[in-house]
This record gives structure tokens, sequence and C-alpha cells, in this order.
């Protein structure tokens, strides 16, 4: 069986049933067409109680800020969890998504007029690009960024390619926060790129065929990310079973062993690189329209660590499990915490500041999940053993004595 | 037999040079004489200012030089990059802060410097004592897991010691007053600071001291052998775990000096403050070769450096002062990889 899905393309059925992936797909299907059936007709029509219930535990922005966590969650995946090449500067290609949608359909470049199947208020200057056609320049950008970025530092380990991705993740989002004076030093003057702290807002709406999507329309918002997130996952699904998969799961697991084999090293990871970029250049553009506009303040290192964090949490290398950590974690972080927090506070008469504690609760989540369940809570199956054994030259040579305990 | 293969391997492929690695070779030197070109112009245009913005720069450098420290002996030792090491010396200045505070220190006198010493101590031992806890509970378990086990487990440390910080501290960054004499004298027309002196008088010896732990001690022996492989170590009678607790204990001590050190010359406190110089500081310790002690404290002074000549001469100014420090690391990164005092390291099978 697990031979039959290393050497070809998987079935959708295996003696009658259907696949794990086929299963989930159609799982993943099924739950965004619920959700919209049910904020879009269902929710309206049932009575204030419940309404508010659900509002307050989970509101549709929440839903949708979701998803954007999620598409941009199985980027990093495919980077650190099929490559295995740890990087620590996500947040970088989330920002260069963002801002290619601030500049393609906001009205940063005032001096222009282009409109390209665009949605602008009458008569506004600015470039103001179709919706769908910014997500496609996006993702072309993201992928250049990514080799760009990758070229000359892929060559690094583990740990130092770590941290050159973080310097990049430091870098491009200064880039973005200081951009506004650009070609001078004075601090005044010169070319405004990315409208420095202020950001560019407002971008316009999401149009679907003729139709602009209102500040309201949450439902059909969730509706595209989902559109988009499905087709994220679709690729990583088909990448991950095809000969690119199987060269960059051989890389995570042995690099050297791989080049032996003959996988070019270099141009595997590049590819890694590239689509985990594209992923997060649609994750911007997806933030750009959710928040109405791009703000430099909002990519910092915390989004990098937030995004490995889901990965690591849901289950390095399985697609679902990072969906699962991404939804999970981003749910904590949007709302859940507070929720439970004023749950547990009326329930008990207590009045504890729970989301002040939202960063503890997320060390903590970390530091046990670490100690615990090391390969997340939906392992794929190879991962999990690899995490879980030590390498046998490691039992040889401390025989009995693997933690160190009697010392 | 090995060894002698790669050499011959290496010494064949330096008579063939590819185009691309010529390129990339005496592109380094291009770059780094363009940096030497633009800090002589500077200099000769105006000698007092570039002295003061290096004094600037190598005052934040010591202090980034002992932060470094701390990552570089834990990396050395179990190849961990603790993102929790600048969180500690956050707390290390906010522990400062308090303890001066409940002293009544507040400005500089025969008193005020008892009062610096007795904070020196007890702010150390506070920061070794929380370290070796963290490492208890934290890392030790994870000892022969995967890599990225560990290195998440310190990112979830840092984000709890950040938010206990939050609480105690308030989101706001607080200032506080200096106990460090404020007077400053000249030389030529430059300007030192007699808190300068007093950074150096305790940065230096520590330095020094920390160098003769590690290079003369019986206990410094130990940390190089669980550096060079725990297990035979451990077969030679090591104590392994005690052993990675003393490095982290000294690592801790170090963060709770430039805890105290920056908390009187900066003055301000924050709760984000340890992510911020903690990643300079780790940049440091690479630059400089990670692993290596001289190497961590070179890089540091290095880093400060370019920050204070970055920022006091303006070569991008003070808003691109994060960008400059990456991208020299980046730049490194590509052209010699282990580090300006590091050795090249083979890839074992």
């Amino acid at each position: 069986m697990a031979t039959a899905e290393l050497v070809g393309p998987p079935e959708t059925r295996e003696h009658g049933r259907l696949t794990h992936n086929a299963r989930w797909a159609i799982g993943f299907g099924t739950a965004a067409v619920l959700i919209f059936v049910t904020y879009h007709w269902v929710l309206p029509s049932l009575n204030a109680n419940i309404n508010t219930f659900v509002n307050s535990w989970l509101p549709l922005s929440v839903v949708d800020e979701c998803m954007v966590w999620m598409i941009c969650a199985l980027g990093l995946n495919i980077v650190v969890g099929f490559a295995g090449l740890l990087d620590l500067g996500y947040v970088a290609f989330w920002a260069i998504g963002g801002y290619t949608a601030g500049w393609l359909i906001s009205g940063q470049f005032y001096n222009l007029k282009i409109d390209i199947f665009g949605s602008p208020a009458a008569g506004t200057p600015g470039i103001h690009i179709n919706f769908w056609l910014v997500l496609v320049a996006a993702a072309i950008l993201t992928a250049l960024m990514g080799i760009l970025i990758g070229a000359p530092t892929l060559r690094l380990k583990s740990d130092y390619l770590a941290l050159v991705t973080l310097g990049f993740g430091e870098i491009i989002p200064q880039f973005f926060k200081n951009g506004d004076h650009l070609g001078t030093l004075s601090g005044s003057g010169g070319f405004d790129f990315t409208h420095g702290e202020r950001g560019i807002t407002p971008v316009d709406p999401i149009t679907i065929g003729p139709w602009k999507l209102g500040p309201f329309d949450l439902d059909w918002q969730f509706a595209v990310f989902a559109a988009i997130a499905a087709f994220v996952i679709f690729v990583c699904l088909r990448l991950r079973v095809g000969r690119l998969g199987r060269a960059w799961l051989a890389i995570r697991e042995d690099e050297l062993a791989a080049s032996m084999m003959g996988v070019p090293l270099m141009r595997t990871k590049l590819a890694a690189y590239a689509v985990g970029a594209v992923a997060g250049g649609l994750g911007g553009v997806a933030f750009a329209e959710h928040v109405g506009g791009v703000l430099p303040d909002s990519f910092d290192f915390s989004i990098s660590i937030t995004l490995l964090a889901m990965v690591v949490l849901g289950g390095m290398g399985n697609v679902w499990g990072v969906m699962i950590g991404a939804l999970v974690l981003s749910w904590i972080n949007a709302n859940g915490l507070k929720q439970v927090g004023s749950t547990f506070n009326s329930t008990f008469g207590t009045s504890w500041d729970f989301p002040s504690y939202n960063y503890l609760m997320f060390g903590l989540i970390l530091v046990l999940m670490m100690l615990f369940r090391r390969e997340g809570l939906l392992p794929e199956s190879r991962t999990k053993l690899l995490l879980r054994e030590p390498s046998r030259t490691d039992v040889e040579s401390v025989g009995a004595d693997l933690e160190g305990e009697s010392a | 037999m090995a060894g002698t293969l790669v050499a011959r391997a290496r010494v064949t492929r330096r008579r063939k040079m590819s185009p691309s690695a010529f390129l990339q070779k005496y592109l380094g030197y291009l770059m780094l004489a363009l940096v030497a070109y633009w800090m002589l112009t500077k200099f000769i245009k105006s000698p007092s200012q570039f002295f003061s913005a290096a004094l600037d720069g190598l005052e934040n450098g010591t202090l980034y030089a002992l932060i470094a420290l701390g990552y570089t002996l834990v990396y050395g030792i179990i190849e961990l990059i603790n993102f929790a090491h600048g969180d500690l010396f956050m707390l290390g200045t906010m522990m400062s802060a308090l303890v001066l505070s409940k002293l009544g220190v507040d400005h500089s006198s025969l008193t005020g410097w008892l009062g610096l010493v007795f904070t020196l101590v007890v702010v150390m031992a506070a920061c070794a004592t929380l370290n070796v806890i963290i490492e208890f509970l934290a890392y030790r378990r994870l000892r022969r897991a995967p890599k990225l086990a560990p290195l998440i487990t310190a990112v979830g440390v840092s984000f709890i010691l950040q938010n206990i910080a939050l609480h105690f501290h308030g989101s706001t960054p607080k200032q506080h007053p200096s106990a460090l004499p404020a007077a400053s004298f000249n030389i030529g027309s430059v300007q030192i600071n007699q808190a300068f002196l007093v950074v150096i008088a305790v940065t230096a010896p520590l330095l020094l001291l920390m160098t003769f732990i590690v290079q003369r001690t019986r206990q410094g022996k130990a940390m190089r052998a669980t550096a060079q492989d725990q297990d035979a170590a451990r077969l030679m009678g090591v104590n392994v775990n005690r052993t990675i607790s003393f490095t982290f204990a000294l690592g801790g001590a170090l963060a709770g000096a430039a805890g105290l050190m920056y908390e009187q010359t900066v003055g301000t406190t924050s709760y984000n403050l340890g992510q911020q110089l903690g990643l300079i500081a780790f940049t440091a310790a690479v630059l400089g070769g990670i692993g290596n002690l001289v190497g961590a404290v070179l890089g540091g002074l290095l880093i400060g450096l370019i920050q204070g000549l970055n920022d006091g001469l303006p070569l991008l100014g003070q808003l691109w002062s994060q960008s400059v420090v990456f991208t020299v690391l980046i730049l490194l990164m590509v052209f010699k990889p282990e580090g300006i005092l590091g050795k090249p390291t083979t890839e074992k099978v």
C-alpha cells in the first residue's frame, strides 16, 4: 500500500472505497458549502438567540480570517513540511502578496489611471485591476521573489537557512514600512512606493463577474476564500504524490542520499520555495481584501512563528493536519480564547482577563505539544515514525539510557 | 582516507574555478571594498562625527556581545537556537529596574554603586536560575528529538516569558532613572560618556571570565567535550545533564548582566524588547561563527559598530537599521556561511 502510493499517482478508489485524500477533499467541500448555506440562508431565518450565539462564538469575519491563515499555513507546509526547509520569514511572502493587492487595486499610484476589468468607484485614479487577475499577478510575483530569495541562500544548511529566511522576513516588511520616500534619505519627498506606516487603504472590493462584493458580504467573501483554499489544497495534494513531491520528501529525509539518487537539489528546493511562496501571495491578497487594505505593522515576526506553529501543531507534511492546526490556532487567536474566557467568567463568577493571556496559552500549547505529542494533531504516518523514534545509531551508542535519566 | 579525498577534490576545484564561483568570490570582496570606501570618505570628511557614531555603536555592541555569548554557548553545546534567550534578557532589564527601585537607587552616588553591584549579582543569579529551570522543564526531554521540536519549544517559551512580562510590566515602554554618572569628557573633539566606560568595565571582565571558564577549567573541558559528542562525553564520565545546565546558567547570567547594563544606559524597558535585541544578538553570534566565543564578541561589536555608523552617519538612517544588520547577515551567509571565525564544516554521512 505504502509503496503503491510512492511509485505512482494514487487511485481515487481502492477496493471500492474512497481513498483517504478523496474523503477529506469531499469533507472540505461539504463543510465549505454547509458553512456558506448556514450563514447565507439558514442563520438569518432563525431566531435572535441562536444568531447571537453563533455570532459571538464563530462570526463570519473570523471564519474568513481563518481561511486566510489556512491558505498561508498550507503554503508554509510545502516548504517546511514537504521539503523540510525551515523558513522563519514566511511573512515576507504574505506581505508581498498583500502589497501586490495594495498596488494593483487601489488609488496608490494616483497619477496613473489604469482599469482592467476593475471595480473602482467612478473616476478614481490609480491602478484598478480585476481581483482574479491580481491573484494571478501576486502568484507570479511571489513565485519570482521566492526564487530570488531562495537562489543564493538555499545552499545553506538547516539553522543557517532558517536564520537567513528570518532576515528576509525582517527586511521585506521594513522595506514596506519605510518605502514611502524611496530615492531620498531625508525622510521627505522621493517616490512613494508603499505609503509608509499608513499602509495602502482602501483596496477595491472583490468582484465576481459583474457583481461587486460589499463590505458586509462576508459570506460571499468566504466562498471566494474557500475557493482559493481549495485550489491550494488541490495543488498541494497533487504535487505531493507527483515526481516533485516525492523529490521533496526525499530531500526532507536525507538530502545527501537524495542527491546521490539523482534528485537535483537546487531546482527541487527552489520549486518548493516558489510554490510555497505562491500560496503565501494568494493568502496575502485575500488578507488585504479581508481587512480592506494593507498595513505594514501587521506583518511581523510573530506571524511567521504563528504559521510555523500551525504547521507543526497540525502535523507537519500532512495537508489535512495543517488545515486543522491552522483553523484551530487562528480561531483561538481571533476569537476563541475571548469567548471561552467570558463563558468561564460568567459560569464561575470570576473576572480573569483571558485575551491578555493569549500568548501565554499559545506558548504553553507549543511547549506541551512538543513535549507530549511532537508529531502534531493529525500526523502523516511517515513523519510520525520519524519523530517518535530516535535514529538507530543513537540507540546503539547510549544503550538503555535514552533520555539520560540515570545521570 | 575520506579526508584526503576531500582535500584533493578541493585542490582540483581551486585550480579550475567556475565562472559563478569566481564571480561570487570577487563580488564579496567588491562589496567589502565599497563599504570600506564609504567609511573612509566619512572618516575623512568628519573624523569626530565618525568616532562618536562608532563609540555609540560599540556601546551597544558590547551589550550585543553579552547576549550573543548566551546564544553561542547554548548553540555550541546542544545546537539549539534558543529563541527564549532574548526574552530572558528582557526579563533581566525588568528585574534590574525592580531591584533598583526597591533599593531606591536613582542617581549616581557611593550607595548607588553598591546598589548597582548588588543588583548585578541578584539579576545575574536570577536569570541564570530561570534559564536552568527553562532548560530542565522544556528542552531536556527534547534532546534527542529532531531539531525542529526544541526550536518550536524555544519559541513557545519565548511567548510565555513575553506574556509574563506583559502582565508584570504593562504593554507600554517605561523609562527608568540611571545610577550611572551622567558626566562625560572629551578626547580631542570626541565626547566619551563615563557610562560607556562603566559598561566596558563590567562587560570586559565578564567576557574574559567566560573565556577562562570554557578554556581553562575542568567544567569548561566538560562543556567542550559535550559539545563535540554527547555520547562520547558521557562514556568518558562527564555528567552531560549537569554540564548542559551549567551552560544555560552561564548564558542566563550573561543575559542578566546585559539586562542591567541596558536598563542603565538606554533606560527603557518594554515587554517586546527581547525579540528585537535577541534577533540582533543571534545575528551577531552567527556573524562571528556560531559556537565560537571570541567570534560572538567580535560579531556583537561589529554589529554594534555597523548599526552605530548607519544610524549616526546616516548611511540609510535609523529607520533601516534592522535591514542593514540583516543584509550584512545575509551577505555573510551567502559568501562565508561559517562566520568570521568559524571553521567550515564538511558534511558527515
